[in-house]
């Protein structure tokens, strides 16, 4: 069979194929996803926060990832195993910081202007997906913690009606949880922030217009 | 924001730019968190207080123990007057005129007396005295197995540190013979297993039941206040030990130590109800008026793009 390769946009979108990265890389050009320059005002340490809470996010997952290899119960019969806890618990610690810093950080700085809602959106859920994510991990360690919490923790549950369904008294139900569908909505979400941050870009000073004239400035210099 | 205003924040960035490598900083992020995450592990390392068993409970605190199974069968135990999802005891907490946890239904079956007593009672079948009581007791109608195990109760209560051997004589049945081989049941480690396994056979993974029992006694609720994880030590967001627990839930634990939540019976729909408020709130900041502005009306921001300001002039207040 002949191919005649397709030339010019309409050509690359005559097939579903050409018509998804067409769409993908007009939603998602290349110098936005990894982008080597940034706008002016992007220089200030609050910024670091977010890729803070990426890079524990990371090690909390490869943590996590070891711990489920040996299995729930390897880290309460092995030093090793319990060395690897201690990495899961600090990294969760860590990545809790960083991400409240962050979202504290864009609070303040009213990260949603300029269409930017959806990534504002996306952050909080992820912060409250994570909030689910850890407190699962703390029902299922198997030792004194989880006893207590989630005895504790099912009366709140249960008055919202929610435990007849999520049952934290439930080991396998909520090992199930922890390690594979809430990390998977995590991470999906973290996706999509980033995604969101890449394409929209990093929201400019306050009272500052996309050109980089400063309202007030702006007024003075105009001023005899 | 006006509809059909332009907003002077949307659009692509035409204004000066800096040189900036995203995988430079990914990769030093990484490596540093890594490190410091090794570091705080090494240096601390991670909490682990062995989980309770039924065995420990009932050789450690054995009065506990017995006034606990006791409430099972008198229906006062907070499993045996739970309601929802456990059983119809009662109809539960609720939100004003919102039965959410009535609604749900009972849809993970507990009958405390049967499952915690007098199922694993029954595979006692080499103690013939034991078997002798539970069949008095089942053989006896409901009003009488109540006042028997009533009455138990209440005489429990009043014994010197809850001392069965010091009980008053009274007419208790076969109640204090089924609480005394439940006991003995307990201390040989064999309820552990029993109450676990109820009707999932051989592989187990569901703790509802033996946890419920646990939480229904006083031991446990003792070890945990002198952890300080108890609801009036904020113990929601504490850990064993002095570790770092779940700081990020002060808020969750915040409502429950001030009014009306601290005093309400129903408390925990109350909080609840409230932080899944609050976070659906957190969500749609950028859509609350008032909220959405604060951030203006707080000088934080000329912190963070202080040296553009000071570069190109800061905004009017």
């Amino acid at each position: 069979m002949s191919q005649t390769p397709a030339s010019g946009r309409a050509g690359e979108r005559s097939t579903w194929t050409g018509w998804l990265r067409a769409h993908t890389l007009d939603a998602i050009p290349p110098e936005h996803l990894l982008p080597d320059t940034q706008p002016a005002y992007v220089a200030s340490w609050i910024y670091v926060f977010g890729v803070l809470a990426l890079t524990a996010f990371v090690v909390v997952c490869v943590s996590g990832l070891v711990i489920a290899l040996k299995g729930p119960t390897w880290w309460q019969v092995s030093s090793r195993g319990h060395f690897v806890n201690s990495l899961h618990l600090w990294s969760v610690e860590l990545f809790f910081f960083f991400m409240v810093v962050h979202l504290w950080g864009k609070f303040f700085m009213a990260a949603w202007r300029g269409r930017r809602a959806l990534t504002w959106m996306t952050g909080a859920v992820t912060f409250l997906a994570s909030i689910g994510t850890a407190f699962t991990g703390y029902l299922v360690q198997q030792n004194f913690d989880s006893q207590w919490i989630s005895t504790q923790a099912k009366d709140g549950i249960n008055a919202t009606g929610i435990g007849a369904f999520w049952n934290v008294l439930d080991f396998g139900q909520m090992l199930l949880w922890h390690v594979a569908l809430l990390p998977l909505a995590v991470s999906v979400l973290i996706v999509l922030h980033i995604l969101l941050v890449r394409t929209s870009g990093v929201v400019p000073p306050i009272g500052v217009d996309l050109d980089g004239r400063v309202e007030g400035a702006a007024a003075k210099e105009a001023a005899p | 924001m006006t509809a059909g205003r332009v907003d002077p924040a949307a659009g692509d960035w035409r204004g000066p730019r800096r040189p900036y490598d995203l995988v430079k900083e990914f990769i030093v992020a990484l490596v540093a968190v890594s490190l410091l995450t090794v570091v705080l592990a090494l240096l601390f390392s991670s909490p682990n207080e062995k989980g309770v068993t039924l065995e420990q409970w009932a050789q450690k605190a054995p009065n506990d123990f017995i006034a606990t199974t006791v409430s099972e069968l008198a229906g006062t135990s907070t499993s045996a007057s739970y309601g929802p999802p456990y059983n119809h005891s009662s109809t539960g907490q609720q939100i004003g005129p919102l039965h959410l946890q009535k609604w749900a239904g009972v849809r993970i079956p507990v009958d405390p007396a049967r499952d915690f007593v007098i199922s694993p009672l029954r595979t006692m079948t080499a103690d013939a005295a034991v078997q002798a009581a539970v069949r008095r007791y089942e053989a006896a109608p409901a009003a009488q197995q109540d006042q028997w195990a009533g009455a138990y109760a209440d005489a429990l209560s009043k014994a010197p540190e809850g001392d069965p051997a010091q009980v008053a004589a009274g007419d208790y049945g076969p109640v204090p013979a089924m609480a005394s081989g439940l006991l003995g049941l307990a201390q040989s480690g064999a309820l552990d297993s029993q109450l676990v396994n109820a009707g999932t056979g051989f592989y187990q993974a569901d703790y509802t039941k033996p946890l419920l029992f646990l939480a229904d006694g006083g031991y446990l609720a003792d070890l945990a206040q002198a952890q300080h994880l108890s609801g009036n030590q904020w113990g929601m967001m504490n850990e064993t030990g002095n570790f770092p627990g779940q700081p990020w839930l002060w808020l969750y634990t915040f409502w429950y130590q001030v009014r009306p939540f601290s005093t309400s019976t129903n408390a925990d729909a109350l909080v609840w109800g409230l932080m899944m408020l609050l976070s659906l709130a957190l969500v749609l900041v950028p859509f609350i008026p008032g909220v959405r502005s604060i951030p203006r009306r707080l000088p934080l921001y000329r912190l963070v793009w202080r040296s553009y300001y000071r570069e190109h002039g800061a905004p009017r207040r």
